[in-house]
């Protein structure tokens, strides 16, 4: 057996230390280890998405990356959207547009329309449906989530210029 | 989902990497972005005792051009690729190429030595090096050699690395202004392999093709650089008739692997109706004064 290591990042702007082992990937280190168990595991060939977590600014799939990589990073899972008890942007938007049913993907496809807005603020219909091609749904058929998405940039636009 | 136990190791220069690598033999892989080893590993089709992660070897990461070439480093991910201002103004085959690589988040992490190394024929960066007549920087514990990408690509997961070499850098001619390009790719759906794929560069002068090239993805166990179709197409100019030709030539070297992406025949047209597409396109792009 492989010796563990220690491993430290911030999550979700606190930070947290853990030992792993170097098999251990960061979905079951947010999910098992640190209880976030927002972030959720579709698959094992890394198409889903709905494992997406955001690290040091880029979307990742924490089901492809091991925790001893993330030594340092900074992390937001889908716990760390709301602030305060109030709900983000991005959350509002996807209940008041009904972009979710079973909510299975629901983290992963947020944390992704998270990192996308911040690239992209004003994003086409066709930007946000290639920009969330990484994310998977069985229940929605991507329409309302599209809608989240475009209502959540004009939120966030709005807040941005209030 | 579940690996097998394996050491991690995380060093911070090339030659430290190239010391682990030496020290720890066959039981060791480099990790680069992790987007092909780890979804081996998860399904214990690979089991290497050690990973050494080239990740924080920031000498690996970049974009520059030295003279009439542009050199990336071989940790530079397809995101990097995607949004390259220089790549976009010298080389916008690249950015195309990597525009149609997966989806978001692998492109986050993917790098295009990575791709490369792979050696799988369903991968894109070996075709499109193909066109662009790249090489690739090799160190190794005895100093450094580059080697064409013709020529690399020996078989399915095989190309010339040598056990304890590391691709370091993937150079790249700046093509001549006014080049026409594309990468034409059919896929299932996104972020699927290529059912078949083609990458073309095109030079024109005047009204006749100067210089082609042209390089299939997937339909072989390597890439393959369709030479007689390029060769075809010098002095010629594009036309219905020279297309006809050049992509009866270029199916004629696919040796595809029938799969859930179709068989072999299908593939086979799929590939000539992808090379008929991209020459089309790039003629459509090249300057033509």
């Amino acid at each position: 057996m492989a010796k563990t290591q220690t491993v430290s990042f911030q999550l979700n702007g606190k930070k947290v230390e853990t030992a792993v082992e170097p098999r251990e990937l960061l979905i079951h280190t947010l999910r098992e280890r640190l209880l976030h168990t927002g972030p959720h595991i579709g698959c094992e060939t890394s198409h889903c998405g709905a494992c997406t977590v955001d690290v040091d600014g880029m979307s990742l799939k924490s089901c492809t990356v091991l925790s001893v990589q993330c030594e340092g990073a900074d992390m937001l899972t889908v716990e760390g959207l709301e602030q305060g008890g109030v709900l983000h942007a991005i959350q509002q938007a996807f209940h008041e547009e009904h972009g979710l049913q079973c909510g299975f993907c629901t983290p992963g496809m947020m944390t992704r329309a998270y990192r996308l807005l911040k690239e992209n603020p004003n994003p086409s219909e066709q930007d946000i449906r290639y920009g969330i091609a990484g994310n998977l749904c069985r229940c929605t058929g991507y329409q309302n989530i599209v809608k989240a998405v475009q209502s959540a940039a004009k939120k966030l636009a709005a807040t941005a210029t209030a | 989902m579940i690996t097998v136990p394996f050491d991690y190791h995380s060093p911070r220069t090339v030659p430290e990497a190239l010391k682990l690598l030496s020290t720890l033999g066959d039981d060791a892989k480099l990790l680069a972005g992790g987007h092909s080893l780890l979804p081996m590993m998860k399904l214990r089709f690979a089991q290497p005792a050690h990973l050494i992660d080239l990740g924080k070897i920031t000498d690996l990461r970049g974009i520059a051009q030295v003279g009439n070439e542009i050199r990336i480093g071989a940790m530079t991910t397809e995101y990097d690729l995607l949004n390259s201002k220089l790549l976009a103004d010298k080389v916008p085959l690249l950015v195309e190429g990597a525009g149609l690589i997966a989806d978001p988040q692998v492109r986050y992490k993917g790098t295009i030595g990575g791709d490369i190394s792979h050696g799988d024929p369903g991968n894109d960066h070996p075709a499109l090096m193909l066109a662009l007549d790249a090489s690739f920087v090799l160190q190794g514990p005895k100093g450094e050699r580059v080697v064409k990408a013709d020529g690399y690509f020996l078989g399915m997961y095989a190309t010339l690395l040598e056990p304890g070499e590391i691709l370091t850098q993937v150079r790249v001619p700046v093509p001549a202004a006014g080049c026409g390009y594309a990468y034409q790719k059919l896929k299932r759906k996104t972020g699927d392999f290529a059912t078949a794929a083609t990458a073309v560069m095109l030079q024109m002068k005047g009204n006749t093709v100067a210089k082609v090239s042209i390089a299939l993805t997937n339909v072989g166990a390597t890439p393959l650089k369709a030479t007689a179709a390029e060769a075809a197409l010098v002095g010629k100019q594009i036309n219905d008739a020279s297309l006809n030709e050049a992509t009866r030539l270029a199916m004629g070297i696919c040796d595809p692997a029938p799969d859930q992406r179709g068989d072999a025949d299908y593939k086979r047209a799929m590939c000539g109706e992808m090379t008929r597409r991209a020459l089309q396109k790039a003629y459509e792009r090249a300057a033509k004064a």
